[in-house]
């Protein structure tokens, strides 16, 4: 039998059929992950590893927005904070169990970019950030103003974490195992959803809105469903963290955490799938490593950026294949 | 006339109050190929853009199969029926050729957002489905080899053909193709013409915008010229060929031989 000579990225894509092997690869990443509490019986530990959980699934779903569906959004903490207020409120003033709060908070936050996104989807690029950066302000006055129902600026309290029955997810060893899962329950419905008819869609509409018109993709529908889509998975993240920490401040939420989660979706690498972890790594590390001078956070995450993007531009995920592709193209 | 599957009706389209279309109208009969040509700036790109959706006239209607599009988004055109490619290329250059098949074939898809989420067995059916459709249409024009390259990475001569493979995924009725050879050198032109006249021998419409006149004259059945927005003549090759008006408006044009 002959061998062609091929061009290594194709053969590499070729061998692997990408179906069954991504999904592959996820599942393993993550039953790696559930060793976590094993290995570090420690509870600052195994809470750092739930707020990662908890990250990775707000800056998956930003990067499903952003790399994928290619709208900057700086409103992605906004719909975090609303999720998270809708959860929290639901239970405090009204007495509903967390597990209600999960879905009310994804479908309200689902329900808010569905009414934010029809003016605003219209807009691009630049404006577009404007947009929702603007929107994430008003969430966040609001979040400080409606004092009868937040807390205001000294938070919500009495937040009450998620339980079966008597049995509460109160410690962090408990949380472990729900954040776990959720995290893989979005990060599967987001490749999922990548392989899927509508994904190729909305990358289509990213890549080429005039190429999508004509095939008949209705572009604005597009974009709107997939700012919903990911406004809903930053809910449920908000959901999640009001009930793990059984508190929620709005300075959380700032338009500053919108920027924030926008680096680290660039760090990790905008448009890959597995970038998110990366980022949600960092972007929880990072702040625990540098506790004592906040200012140095900041500039390191700034730096970092900077570096990230001109070594490689497609963030730190990107690097694996450019090494490969270096190397691949010396001659044997 | 009623039979006929495009028809325009004195359309008119100015800029600024320069006139780029005066009251034409034309008809494209199924499964015939017919041409627009004209000097530069005769209005061609202009009526082609109406008729796709880019454009808006100024006045006059645009009917394809019994329904008036004029009005209609280039979306709502293409789920009527009616495919495009572009003269400068609009393909998906970031994902793979095969994707870009796909995602021609979009129009015939059902699966929701919960079915994708889910990733349920109707989603994965239809995904084989798409695929297998694909990888078929991709081969007939040779291009199956390449079904996992980035679009962007083609030569531009395959990148035409694909985006002519992409248009015909989702099995249009009428085929609206803007300067198809442009560009190419001849034997990747005639090449293109050879498909082109494969597809309207399988029974495909087209309506073609070209400035390559050795392609248009062996290729179209019907072919209307224009001159400042206006129509100077219509009929076969050898009409147009030797029409007075069409000799003026092209005297001294070097490619007219």
């Amino acid at each position: 039998m002959t061998v062609l000579p091929m061009n290594t990225a194709v053969t590499a894509r070729a061998a692997r059929p990408w179906h069954l092997s991504d999904h592959a690869r996820l599942l393993i990443v993550w039953f790696a992950l559930l060793v976590i509490p094993f290995l570090a019986p420690n509870a600052y530990v195994v809470s750092l590893a739930n707020m990662m959980f908890i990250n990775i699934i707000l800056i998956a779903s930003l990067n499903l927005l952003m790399g994928y569906g290619g709208q900057i959004s700086l409103g992605h903490a906004g719909f975090y904070g609303l999720g998270a207020y809708v959860s929290g409120v639901l239970g405090v003033k009204f007495g509903l169990s967390a597990w209600v709060g999960l879905p009310a908070a994804a479908l309200i936050t689902g329900l808010a970019a569905l009414l934010i996104g029809i003016p605003v989807l219209r807009l691009r690029g630049l404006y577009l950030s404007m947009a929702t950066l603007g929107w994430n302000a008003i969430l966040v006055v609001l979040f400080n103003r409606l004092v009868d129902i937040t807390g205001g600026p000294n938070g919500l309290l009495g937040v009450r974490p998620f339980s079966f029955g008597d049995f509460a997810l109160d410690n962090d060893f408990r949380q472990f195992p729900l954040v776990w899962l959720v995290a893989l329950l979005v990060m599967l419905a987001i490749l999922n959803f990548l392989r899927s008819r509508i994904g190729r869609a909305v990358r289509a509409v990213a890549t080429n809105e005039l190429g999508a018109d004509a095939v008949g993709i209705d572009s604005f529908r597009t974009k709107l469903l997939v700012f919903v889509l990911t406004a809903g998975m930053a809910g449920i993240a908000g959901s999640l963290y009001v009930h793990v920490n059984q508190f929620a401040s709005p300075e959380t939420f700032s338009v500053s955490s919108s920027i924030l989660l926008v680096v680290m979706v660039a760090i990790g690498g905008s448009g890959s799938f597995w970038g998110p972890i990366l980022g949600a790594a960092i972007y929880t590390a990072v702040p625990q490593v540098l506790l004592d001078y906040e200012d140095a956070e900041l500039m390191l995450f700034g730096l970092a950026m900077l570096i990230v993007l001109i070594v490689s531009p497609t963030g730190l995920a990107g690097i694996p294949a450019a090494l490969r592709r270096r190397f691949a193209r010396r001659p044997a | 006339m009623s039979d006929s599957l495009l028809r325009v009706e004195s359309l008119n389209c100015y800029f600024a109050g320069l006139r780029a279309v005066a009251e034409l109208s034309f008809d494209v009969q199924p499964g015939e190929i017919k041409a627009v040509i004209g000097p530069n700036g005769a209005g061609k790109s202009t009526l082609f853009n109406m008729i796709a959706g880019v454009t808006r006239p100024t006045s006059g209607e645009i009917w394809f199969d019994g329904s008036r599009i004029d009005n209609l988004p280039t979306f709502r055109r293409a789920r009527l029926g009616i495919a495009r490619t572009f003269q400068n290329l609009q393909i998906f250059r970031e994902m793979t050729v095969l994707e870009n098949v796909m995602v021609g074939r979009h129009m015939q898809g059902q699966s929701s957002v919960m079915g994708a989420l889910l990733y349920t067995p109707a989603m994965r059916a239809e995904n084989r489905a798409m695929t297998e459709t694909a990888l078929d249409l991709l081969a007939r024009f040779e291009l199956d080899t390449k079904a996992q390259v980035l679009a962007g990475d083609l030569s531009f001569g395959q990148m035409k053909v694909l985006e002519l493979a992409r248009a015909l995924a989702s099995k249009p009725r009428l085929l609206l193709l803007d300067e198809p050879a442009a560009g190419l050198p001849q034997a990747e032109a005639e090449h293109i013409g050879q498909i082109i006249t494969t597809l309207n021998r399988d029974g495909m419409t087209v309506l073609l915008v070209e400035h390559n006149m050795r392609m248009v004259m062996s290729l179209s059945h019907d072919i209307l010229v224009l001159n400042n927005g206006l129509r100077i003549a219509e009929g076969d090759a050898d009409h147009v060929r030797r029409h007075p008006d069409v000799l003026a408006a092209y005297l001294g044009d070097a490619e007219y031989a």
